[in-house]
């Protein structure tokens, strides 16, 4: 396979995922507006899912202020935010394009079709109430193009390139989710535990489509402590670190075989997946949430660029 | 001629029906034994019916990504190729006599770019002029003197051909260099097997499935030889922009080949690879779907990214083959073109079984001033343009386009070539409110290496516009499914 193969496969899974996940932030966000103010203000929140969202600072070097229209946009639509879901899914497009003969038929319908049909989208009709569907379709056209993927492609290594780029990006989301929000979930808060507290700690939740398993999984309210546990150690919560990890380490083990000795990058994976296994929320604590989750970002970064280097995607 | 032709005159009838030569129906309006089923077919289909499959079709064609990108066209950049739901039937004699008229050209072509490229007896011989070669910008001296494998130059040739009668056929144009639109033939069919099962039951209907595989045949057996053993092909597509990347992206598919682009190869010890995840690979033959001018900075334009730094040497060496080989564009030269009837009996010592469309050189005066006294009636092209840009049809144009087209021409008279506007065969094409005649020419496709293999029917297009005689893509025309009967 084509180094500039690998590397349209990665970008077009991360792109995606990246869509999907500004999907179910911007929903979020629009949940949070149709609430109550309960004291800290909504405009608050729109900064927060800017900053989850990895834009704010392009936001502020276009808008003033924070509208939630112009956050909405933003976030969906505008072509100038690369990381709108217009923006990624385009993206992802181009990428798939380059690499139609590494997709199956299936995949490029998936994504061939969304982007038509977002196309064709027009933001002035998503008013009044329209916009939770939207999101739902985008979450939908995401699940089903990851769908088509898992029921159709061979598992060679664009698989896992394509599984790389929907991990690294996912691992990425949710750290940052987590960091936005890292100050209501130290411990020193579950004592006081307000409604304002709680409120956010189900926010968290819903921005990783979790707040219903942790029920499941905890059997209790939510509390923040379990709430960091289930976004980063647990294996079977599909959106945690330890669970991306897990499916990182696979391809890369599987790409590592193909050459035949292990590779930076499955070595550095290897390395986070351990400590993530090991891990206990109390040391986390401890050594303080803020900085084990910048930490965390700045190992994932290293991951996606060892693999870049590892196989050959810059030509 | 016609008007003034005093039986006509006297019996003072209404003026003739324009001569057009009708794929289905006879001039008394009968069908024609070749299309009784799909006539019967058609009659059988509602309005609603054609609607739907229309909608259907092109539902299918977009979700499938097969666009093709119009020039100039920033508006919408990647445009659905219109489809037309009703299939173009030609009978099995007449195709027997097409594949044996296109297999004598295609075959003379290639001794022809041959001798060119080597002792030139075709010149020395005086049949056709020096000048015409040696100071003609598609004849590449680099290739003077090389063999190349199987001394095949051109193995994927798009034969263009017309009818305007029931046993006249024209070739207009024979696509040497990169042909494009095989692909175009394949989707079709497949979309029409999907639509319209029930009328394959109804025919027997020659495959055209084959022709990845047959490409990839014909590709192998002219690997070069350093290449000891089986050799790896790979498709050169300058990128996803190129108006023709669906297609090279299709047929690196089928043949289950790495699509390529000039970034991802490099030459090394006397090889060509290409970057993979695991370091490199090295390539054999190389499908390009660049042009020569573009494939190596070295050799030909030196600012092109498109292609490989040394690449044209190392052919040379024999350490790969680049299909086409470069320098094929001199064979399928407008100029070069009026001079093909001598070609192919200079080197095949037969007569021509296809006829060439007659052709006004403007480079020789007589021929010009010929043309700028009819530019009315006659079709004026570029010679070395392609794809329908730059050309005049003379009598669908204005009197200023005619005037702005003579300065063309008198500016630079050997730029340019001329043909009376051909009467072009109709086809029935589904057009919205039921079906109409519209004017066809068709591409068969050419396969070139070890042996020649020619797919059944090829690639029709359509002009789908009422009266209009442009079929090319990029002025708005369509393409349908193209059916060879078998006895």
């Amino acid at each position: 396979m084509l180094g500039r193969t690998a590397a349209s496969l990665f970008w077009m899974s991360r792109y995606i995922e990246r869509a999907e996940n500004i999907a179910r932030l911007a929903e979020v966000g629009y949940r949070i507006s149709l609430t109550p103010d309960i004291g800290i203000g909504h405009r608050e929140d729109w900064k927060s899912t800017l900053i989850a969202a990895g834009c704010y600072e392009d936001y502020l070097a276009r808008h003033t202020e924070i509208k939630p229209e112009k956050v909405k946009h933003f976030l969906l639509f505008d072509r100038d935010n690369p990381s709108s879901v217009r923006s990624c899914l385009e993206t992802a497009r181009n990428n798939a394009r380059a690499v139609r003969t590494a997709l199956t038929r299936e995949m490029w319908e998936a994504l061939n079709s969304t982007y038509i049909d977002f196309a064709s989208v027009k933001p002035a009709d998503l008013g009044s109430g329209k916009l939770p569907e939207f999101l739902d379709w985008v979450r939908q056209r995401s699940a089903l193009f990851r769908g088509s993927m898992l029921g159709t492609l061979l598992r060679d290594e664009g698989f896992h390139f394509s599984q790389l780029g929907a991990f690294i990006e996912r691992a990425d989301n949710t750290a940052r989710i987590l960091d936005v929000k890292y100050y209501v979930l130290l411990p020193t808060n579950e004592t006081v535990g307000s409604d304002i507290d709680a409120f956010q700690w189900e926010t968290i939740l819903r921005s990783v489509s979790a707040h219903r398993s942790y029920r499941h999984v905890y059997k209790d309210r939510y509390r923040p402590w379990n709430v960091a546990e289930f976004l980063i150690l647990r294996p079977e919560m599909p959106r945690s670190f330890c669970f991306c990890y897990g499916w990182i380490e696979r391809s890369l083990e599987g790409l590592s075989d193909m050459i035949g000795k292990p590779m930076p990058s499955l070595l550095e994976a290897r390395g986070i997946l351990q400590d993530l296994k090991n891990g206990h929320m109390d040391a986390i604590f401890q050594s303080g949430l803020h900085e084990f989750l910048i930490e965390f970002l700045k190992r994932n970064n290293t991951v996606s660029a060892h693999i870049a280097d590892d196989y050959h995607f810059l030509s | 001629m016609m008007k003034t032709q005093a039986g006509a005159a006297k019996t003072g009838s209404k003026s003739p029906a324009p001569a057009f030569f009708d794929e289905m129906r006879s001039a008394d309006g009968s069908v024609r034994p070749a299309y009784q089923k799909i006539a019967d077919w058609m009659a059988q289909q509602t309005r609603g019916v054609m609607a739907r499959k229309q909608e259907e079709a092109d539902a299918i064609f977009r979700r499938l990504g097969i666009t093709f990108a119009v020039y100039g066209d920033t508006a919408s950049n990647e445009r659905l190729i219109p489809f037309d739901l009703i299939p173009r039937v030609i009978a099995a004699q007449e195709w027997r006599f097409l594949e044996r008229g296109i297999e004598q050209r295609v075959r003379a072509l290639n001794l022809f770019l041959y001798d060119i490229y080597h002792r030139q007896e075709i010149i020395r011989a005086g049949r056709v002029p020096a000048d015409l070669i040696i100071g003609n910008e598609a004849f590449l001296p680099q290739m003077m003197g090389f063999d190349p494998p199987g001394k095949v130059y051109s193995h994927i040739v798009g034969t263009d051909i017309v009818r305007t009668g029931e046993n006249a056929f024209f070739v207009l144009e024979d696509n040497l260099r990169t042909p494009s639109g095989v692909s175009y033939m394949l989707e079709d069919r497949e979309a029409m097997m999907h639509l319209f099962p029930e009328l394959f039951a109804a025919h027997r209907v020659a495959p055209v499935e084959r022709y990845p595989e047959m490409l990839r045949q014909t590709l192998e057996s002219v690997a070069p030889p350093a290449c000891k053993s089986d050799p790896t092909l790979a498709v050169l597509t300058p990128g996803i922009f190129n108006s023709a990347y669906f297609e090279h992206s299709f047929l690196a598919d089928q043949m289950g080949v790495e699509l390529v682009q000039g970034s991802d190869l490099f030459i090394e010890d006397g090889a060509l690879y290409m970057r993979t995840v695991t370091g490199k690979e090295r390539i054999d033959v190389l499908y390009r779907r660049v042009d020569d001018n573009y494939l190596d900075p070295l050799a030909f334009q030196p600012d092109s990214t498109l292609g490989v730094p040394g690449l044209f040497d190392l052919y040379r060496a024999g350490g790969v083959t680049i299909v086409n080989a470069p320098g094929t564009g001199i064979a399928d030269d407008k100029a070069v073109y009026a001079y093909v009837p001598d070609i192919i009996e200079f080197y095949t010592g037969e007569k021509p079984i296809l006829s060439n469309v007659p052709t006004y050189r403007c480079s020789i005066p007589d021929e010009c001033g010929y043309v700028l006294g009819h530019l009315g009636e006659l079709v004026v092209k570029e010679v070395h343009g392609s794809g329908g840009y730059g050309m005049l049809i003379g009598p669908h144009s204005t009197k200023a386009q005619l005037k702005a087209f003579e300065q063309k021409i008198k500016a630079n008279p050997s730029n340019y070539i001329a043909q009376p506007t051909l009467s072009l065969s109709t086809c029935p094409s589904n057009v919205g409110a039921g079906s109409a005649p519209r004017h066809v020419d068709l591409r068969p496709f050419v396969l070139v290496g070890d042996k020649i293999r020619i797919t059944p029917g090829g690639l029709t297009r359509v002009a789908l516009q009422k009266g209009s005689l442009v079929v090319n893509s990029s002025q708005g025309g369509g393409t349908k499914d193209t059916w060879v009967l078998e006895d």
